[in-house]
């Protein structure tokens, strides 16, 4: 009798095979930083399309974007930091190649994804109100404080939950059961999303036995316990070309790279042809290849 | 201290968006924000919160393109979003369109439906105006920025928050917009934009010129203050001596 909870290891392609066309898919990380990139990758090696996309946006909407996988897109920003306007996105929302789009603000988005997590079919918020977030996403729905205050009722947003079928996440470490730590700076909303998603999948940097979980590090680390995860990945250089502190930094490099040939057709299929077009280790080979010029 | 540059007079308008403030959250948005934010942290508001602009708090202004120090706490994205929430806090966004009537665009331009151009989005500029006292920086004052009407509403103007009701009007609290030719506030009809002061060597003309509605003008209008003398030796020798200040608004 073992009193070890389950192995939850599995591959990229086994994460890309428990989803579906069509389905509700949150990404963790905030603009370009510590995205799900391989996972983002596998999806794009995948048959997988229609979906309803949930996320701080930034290389991981534009990958999707470009290659028409995105039906829907839940958003309040969509950027790569250094580079404030995300080619892609701006490209298919230009063009209006992505059939939908729900622009909300941050703070919207938050209480959306709080109200999931909490199994609220909403919670208020005073975000929105008076903005054309209201006019343009006209579903939206106000309600009236029940309670007196100092200025009367107020009536305020209704924000609905953000229900995702699946959360994609990537952080440091994990053990095989899916505890996780994040190291960098801020955890961003990444256990949020996995509380407000059906199935989370987590890749990392790193799988470690549960002691070495905290061996070096505070246990205020530890973002999410393994009740919340279904699938763990151990994807070295799996945010790249996103940031992954302390592991590694945004490849700047690489993201000017990929934000120049994203300005023309030719130079975007000579980078899908170089850096997409093979699995996740071609992809770590061609990035290191380019590393080595 | 002589030949004081068009970007320190900015500097210190800036920063003196921030100088009644008491301790609260400065959340500069952008070069000249935070050069501003830096320079009040230093001078006239030393009770000021200021952050590295990624998770840190810091208790000492560092130089701009730095963001180390001593640090005073923890402020990430979730955090920020609770102070926002929670009111103290002032924050300085950019804005690619503002209009007569205070509202700010970060969100797109063209029709919102299939834009002529994509911006960011609209981030937090909604939640920032009906939760916080907010301020805007406009680099470059011209008549693409100051329009009639923004083609997408992101941060709401006083009109646009009290057809909202009391919840919008409750703590909503237009401050400044600093451009590189004045500053402006939102004292005008019915909360509409309004010049109160011209930087040195700026005529009125020039800022209505530049601008593309009819703007009231301040029955006291002045001339922008200059820095002090502390405040110059401020900007030149600790908050940025690279000049990055220039690169943003150039002599």
């Amino acid at each position: 009798m073992s009193m070890r909870p389950r192995d939850k290891r599995m591959s990229l392609e086994e994460v890309v095979g428990q989803l579906e066309s069509g389905m509700t898919i949150g990404i963790g990380g905030w603009g370009s930083r510590r995205k799900p990139m391989a996972l983002i990758r596998a999806i794009l090696r995948s048959d997988l399309t229609d979906l309803t996309i949930v996320s701080w946006g930034g290389p991981d909407v534009g990958l999707l974007a470009r290659a028409g996988r995105i039906r829907k897109l839940v958003y309040a920003f969509v950027s790569l930091d250094s580079i404030p306007l995300e080619p892609h996105f701006q490209a298919a929302r230009q063009n209006g190649t992505m059939p939908e789009v729900v622009e909300l603000d941050e703070g919207m988005f938050q209480t959306g994804l709080r109200a999931a997590a909490q199994r609220l079919p909403f919670l208020p918020t005073r975000a929105g109100l008076g903005s054309d977030v209201m006019a343009n996403n006209p579903w939206l729905r106000t309600i009236e404080s029940p309670y007196e205050g100092p200025e009367g009722r107020e009536t305020l947003v209704a924000m609905p939950a953000l229900e995702l079928d699946a959360a994609l996440l990537h952080l440091n470490r994990a053990d095989s059961h899916g505890n996780a730590t994040y190291l960098g700076p801020d955890p961003y909303f990444d256990d949020l999303f996995a509380m407000a998603a059906a199935r989370t999948y987590v890749s990392v940097e790193q799988v470690v036995d549960t002691a070495g979980l905290t061996v070096d590090t505070p246990v205020q680390r530890l973002l999410l316990s393994r009740m919340l995860v279904h699938g763990v990945v151990e994807a070295p250089g799996g945010a790249h070309f996103t940031s992954c502190t302390p592991d590694y930094e945004r490849d700047e490099r690489f993201q000017r790279t990929y934000a120049e040939a994203a300005k023309d057709d030719g130079a975007w299929a000579a980078f899908e042809a170089r850096f997409l077009a093979g699995d996740e280790a071609a992809y770590q080979a061609a990035v290191r290849e380019l590393g080595d010029e | 201290m002589s030949d004081v540059t068009r970007s320190e007079v900015v500097a210190t308008a800036i920063a003196d968006c921030w100088a009644q403030d008491g301790e609260i959250f400065a959340s500069p948005m952008g070069l000249l924000p935070t050069l501003g934010a830096r320079l009040a942290k230093m001078t006239s508001n030393p009770d000021l919160v200021i952050s590295d602009g990624e998770s840190l708090f810091l208790a000492a202004p560092p130089p701009l393109g730095s963001s180390t120090g001593v640090v005073e706490g923890w402020i990430p994205f979730a955090k920020v979003f609770d102070v926002v929430a929670n009111g103290p806090r002032h924050v300085m966004m950019g804005a690619t369109q503002i209009d007569r009537a205070g509202n700010q665009n970060i969100s797109a331009i063209g029709p919102f439906a299939q834009p002529k151009r994509q911006l960011l989005g609209s981030r937090g500029a909604p939640g920032n105006t009906v939760n916080n006292r907010t301020s805007y920086w406009v680099p470059k004052h011209s008549t693409r920025v100051f329009v009639e009407q923004v083609d997408v509403v992101s941060g709401v103007g006083r009109a646009r928050a009290e057809a909202a009701g009391t919840a919008a009007t409750r703590f909503h609290d237009l401050h400044r917009v600093v451009t590189d030719l004045g500053v402006l506030d939102f004292q005008g009809t019915g909360g509409a934009l309004r010049l109160i002061s011209t930087h040195p060597g700026v005529e009125v003309e020039d800022v209505r010129a530049a601008t593309g509605f009819d703007l009231e003008t301040a029955d006291d209008i002045t001339t922008t203050r200059e820095p002090t003398d502390t405040e110059l030796m401020a900007i030149r020798e600790v908050l940025d001596p690279r000049r990055l200040r220039e690169r943003e608004v150039p002599s």
